[in-house]
């Protein structure tokens, strides 16, 4: 990134400063643009193996920028994520498949449901230090996935099947093309939560309380509210990714939540750079489009991943994506 | 001490940790639109007296009334709140962030947009955006630093990081304003800064201080009362010259006078 506010800003000629900060702002539009142009077009050029990937990769930018607001701005670790997608997931799988309720209004329950569940675990946990929410929310995670095993509602270690595939003004929303710009538009629209969220009140008082605990309390910030308003967000992220994941998939089952799904999320967002935007973008599709590109090596990839992995974090412990500031 | 004229009262107040007393049976008061200092030697208790004041320390048991309501046992943001802000003894600025963002914490207790409003940039968000920019700017060149805005905390000067916890403090909008040590590492001139500025915080915008320091000249120079603590107990309390000549006083410095610095 080309802005680097090494030395202020103010100490600079003024012209030779506005200059300096306008050219990587046109160039970010320039770039944005260009990259709206790829994704909307790429996929009248692809097969269908490409956009199933490129709409997963969609689709994981999603979840991971979900939790990017719980791990990259409040500073909170958890373990756990899978479970809010699942909720989300099932919430549709259940209302489409067995109520018959339209999929676009299973969405508003899926919300309430998440954020129910983001206050249940996070309202007790949240004030415990950062390695025991860790702990809590990877039980709570498996608890979610066990419950979704052994209940009936939920159809148990078989799962859901035959969920409804929604309409979209009269566009059965059946083929892999459709699902892409879903994705695509439910990337951008958590991309645009996120940056409102990170640049508000909101956001800053994420960042004061990930930066020093006890002074943000003494400059008037409920430390554990904020963690529960963050909390509750990025639950609602993965809500809603749920739904919509339900929806393409007509099936869910259980083992879709485990464990290993939400250490891929949080790899995701640290693999990219917790708390940046296009890093979590980054970190989501390397995530996906990695054990793809080198399928042929087969389960080798795997161990590849986990030496690209180690490489990162040893060496650019702050992701993938440049620090801002120094 | 008549309720009417004390913005706050400490009465009784025991704290101890693990059956060790560090405040035992404190009581003073800080008057409305006063300049009070809390004096004592080195592990007096001083800053333990402000910890429990903004609910840092929950204290064992005691009486603290501020501005007429109790403030025991609440949590410190809604001690915040109620109007009682403070500042650290060593800095606890937001490191990496700017110089205004720091100031912009002490703005959150007085504003109140939501995540909706946030994403949605509703006409109140903006407003109260701009609401909180404008005044924390104002705060920032009450402290003297408004061509600083843009600063990477972490990397200003000493002494104006100081002012930039003076001003973010000051963006609580508080009734009471609490210094702990604000003179320390500071060099003369800044010195002679902070007494001007602390006068100006009291008269130009009528907040109550009660500060915590080491610098005796600075402490006599500029209360209007001062409590002198030891071992968690007050032994004197009054004005400038009484201090001075109280042979308690004189016998609870002397006796670590090697510690002090002056």
């Amino acid at each position: 990134m080309a802005e680097q506010t090494q030395s202020p800003r103010g100490s600079k000629p003024i012209v030779q400063s506005v200059a300096r900060w306008l050219a990587p702002q046109r160039n970010r539009i320039i770039v944005l643009a260009v990259l709206a142009v790829v994704a909307m077009v790429l996929p009248l050029a692809a097969n269908n193996y490409m956009l199933e990937v490129l709409s997963n990769a969609w689709f994981y930018v999603v979840l991971c920028l979900g939790l990017n607001i719980v791990v990259g701005y409040a500073g909170l670790l958890d373990l756990g994520y899978a479970a809010f997608f699942a909720v989300g997931a099932y919430t549709t799988g259940i209302l489409t498949s067995q109520f018959g309720v339209n999929f676009w209004l299973t969405i508003p329950v899926a919300v309430v449901c998440s954020m129910a569940a983001g206050i249940i675990i996070g309202g007790p946990t949240l004030r415990l230090r950062s390695d025991y929410l860790a702990i809590v929310t990877l039980g709570f995670g498996e608890i979610v996935r066990i419950c979704a095993r052994n209940l009936e509602i939920t159809g148990g270690a078989g799962g859901l099947i035959g969920i409804e595939r929604p309409h979209l003004f009269g566009l059965h929303l059946n083929q892999a093309i459709h699902f892409y710009y879903v994705f695509l538009a439910l990337a951008v629209l958590a991309c645009f939560c996120s940056y409102r969220l990170q640049h508000s009140r909101l956001g800053r008082a994420w960042q004061y309380v990930r930066e020093d605990e006890d002074a943000a309390e003494a400059m008037g910030i409920n430390r554990v509210g904020a963690k529960l308003y963050a909390y509750v967000i990025g639950a609602v992220f993965g809500g809603v990714a749920g739904c919509f994941f339900a929806a393409k998939m007509t099936a869910i089952s259980p083992e879709t939540f485990m464990f290993q799904q939400s250490v891929l999320i949080l790899v995701g967002v640290v693999l990219g750079g917790m708390g940046k935007i296009p890093g979590v973008i980054i970190g989501a599709f390397a995530l996906v489009l990695f054990p793809e590109v080198f399928r042929e090596i087969g389960s080798m990839r795997m161990l590849v991943f986990a030496v690209v992995m180690l490489v990162i974090i040893l060496y650019r412990p702050e992701g993938i994506w440049p620090a801002k500031r120094s | 001490m008549s309720t009417n004229t004390s913005l706050l009262q400490v009465k009784d107040l025991v704290l101890s940790f693990s059956g060790l007393h560090v405040i035992q049976g404190l009581s003073f008061s800080v008057a409305q639109g006063s300049i009070a200092s809390l004096i004592g030697p080195n592990g007096a208790g001083k800053t333990s007296i402000f910890n429990c004041l903004t609910g840092f320390y929950r204290p064992d048991s005691g009486k603290i009334v501020f501005n007429d309501r109790s403030i025991m046992r609440l949590k410190p943001h809604r001690i915040t709140r109620r109007g009682m802000a403070r500042t650290f003894q060593n800095l606890r600025l937001f490191k990496s962030m700017t110089v205004l963002e720091n100031v912009m914490s002490g703005m959150h207790c007085r504003s109140s947009a939501g995540a909706l409003s946030a994403i949605l940039h509703t006409p109140g968000q903006r407003k109260e955006e701009r609401e909180i920019r404008e005044f924390c700017e104002q705060c920032l060149e009450f402290v003297g630093i408004q061509d600083k805005t843009d600063w990477i905390a972490s990397n200003l000067p000493y002494g104006d990081q100081r002012r930039v916890e003076w001003a973010r403090a000051l963006a609580t909008k508080p009734r009471l304003l609490l210094l702990d040590e604000p003179a320390a590492g500071l060099n003369h001139t800044e010195k002679k800064e902070l007494i001007r500025l602390i006068r100006r915080i009291r008269d130009e915008l009528g907040i109550t201080i009660l500060l915590i320091e080491h610098d005796m000249g600075l402490v006599m120079q500029i209360s209007e009362k001062i409590t002198v603590i030891d071992y968690g107990q007050k032994i004197a309390e009054g004005q400038a010259e009484d201090i001075q000549n109280d042979p308690r006083v004189i016998e609870a410095y002397l006796g670590r006078e090697d510690e002090e610095e002056e």
